[in-house]
């Protein structure tokens, strides 16, 4: 059973991501643009806790949880970029 | 593994990825930036939230111990989305980026 | 001389010296001595980012402000699901708060919640730290927001920081 839930999990969360990937590509703006890249982010990370659950493995969580870390920082530097023109002034 | 925990993943997972979804619908039908700010912040933090959640009672009950990781990954998770969300806000405000046209009220840059 | 060997933020050290115990898997010498340098060296690194205030913290009020937080936000995500999926159209509205808080750790928890929780985003803090902006998603009443905001989150967080 939790297999299937599993499979049906994955095919949502997949979809979530294209629907950002289409955010990404239509815009309009660039802070549009970072906000769905953060999402997809944080997309990236359910995957690979779904992942991890299907090979029953726990090796992967930890490359979840850099990528928790370095889309945070991505996201607040190019924020920073947008609003400032720079990221280390 | 008992019946139990089986219906718990399951459900927990089957909510999980509904939020993230959901937030993903928000983010490309909602009409401004600001209003599509809301979906990522709330509901995907949740889902991915629930998601992790069910990873914790999964290899609990497989006798493998309570996963760290997965803790730090949730708190981190709640921790940035709010700050990232403001970040972006005051982006949009500095870039003036449209708002709907029913929005009432005014953004400040300073 | 003797500062740069001190720990200027306890709880911040102790926080990293746990969180990197539990991320090296379990405890050995090699993960007791990173962390140690660790819990010294980010502290001293960071120590120019800290306000100077020390925070005085109430701290057995926490975990009930926190349980409250978390109730909220998953009350939240089911209200922002169902306005995202349903055909109407949401009434956005910027709001202009203004704070009785004053303790800059108090101000960013506050907007923090107040991004996690019902129908709204904080987006910016004045210059002089006594108005914060919010945009909230579907917003019928400016002050009824500000009332609950005030009500739910600010008046636990004040007693928290006095």
């Amino acid at each position: 059973m939790i297999l299937i839930a599993l499979y049906i999990t994955i095919a949502m969360v997949t979809l979530a991501a294209l629907l950002n990937v289409y955010r990404v590509i239509k815009g309009p703006d660039a802070p549009d643009r970072v906000l769905a890249l953060d999402t997809l982010y944080v997309n990236a990370i359910a995957l690979i806790v779904l992942l991890g659950i299907t090979l029953q493995t726990r090796m992967y969580l930890e490359s979840a949880l850099l990528i928790a870390v370095m889309g945070f920082v991505g996201t607040v530097a190019m924020a920073k970029y947008l609003k400032r023109g720079s990221v280390i002034e | 593994m008992s019946t139990f925990a089986e219906y718990a993943i399951s459900a927990l997972l089957l909510v999980g990825g509904a939020f993230t979804l959901i937030g993903a619908i928000g983010l490309a039908r909602l009409p401004d930036f600001y209003t599509r700010l809301h979906g990522p912040t709330k509901a995907t933090t949740v889902g991915v939230g629930a998601i992790v959640v069910s990873s914790v009672i999964y290899f609990s009950t497989l006798g493998r111990g309570i996963g760290v990781e997965e803790i730090l990954i949730t708190a981190f998770l709640f921790m940035t989305a709010p700050v990232s969300a403001n970040f972006l806000a005051k982006a949009a405000m500095h870039l003036e980026v449209k708002t709907t046209e029913n929005t009432r009220g005014q953004t400040w840059d300073q | 001389m003797l500062d740069r060997l001190s720990f200027p933020q306890p709880w911040l050290s102790l926080t990293l010296f746990v969180t990197w115990q539990f991320l090296s898997d379990g405890l050995s010498g090699g993960s007791v001595v990173l962390g140690l340098i660790l819990a010294w060296g980010i502290p001293q690194m960071t120590r120019g980012f800290w306000p100077d205030r020390p925070a005085v913290l109430r701290g057995w009020r926490a975990p009930a402000y926190a349980l409250r937080v978390l109730w909220d936000i998953i009350v939240a995500s089911v209200e922002v699901a169902k306005l995202i999926l349903s055909p109407r159209k949401p009434r956005p509205m910027f709001i202009c708060y203004p704070l009785e808080l004053d303790h800059p750790l108090a101000i960013s928890i506050l907007v923090s919640t107040i991004s996690l929780t019902p129908g709204t985003v904080g987006a910016d803090v004045s210059d002089d730290n006594k108005l914060i902006l919010i945009h909230s998603l579907d917003a019928e009443d400016e002050q009824e927001i500000i009332d609950t905001i005030r009500a739910r989150y600010e008046k636990p967080l004040l007693e928290m920081f006095r």
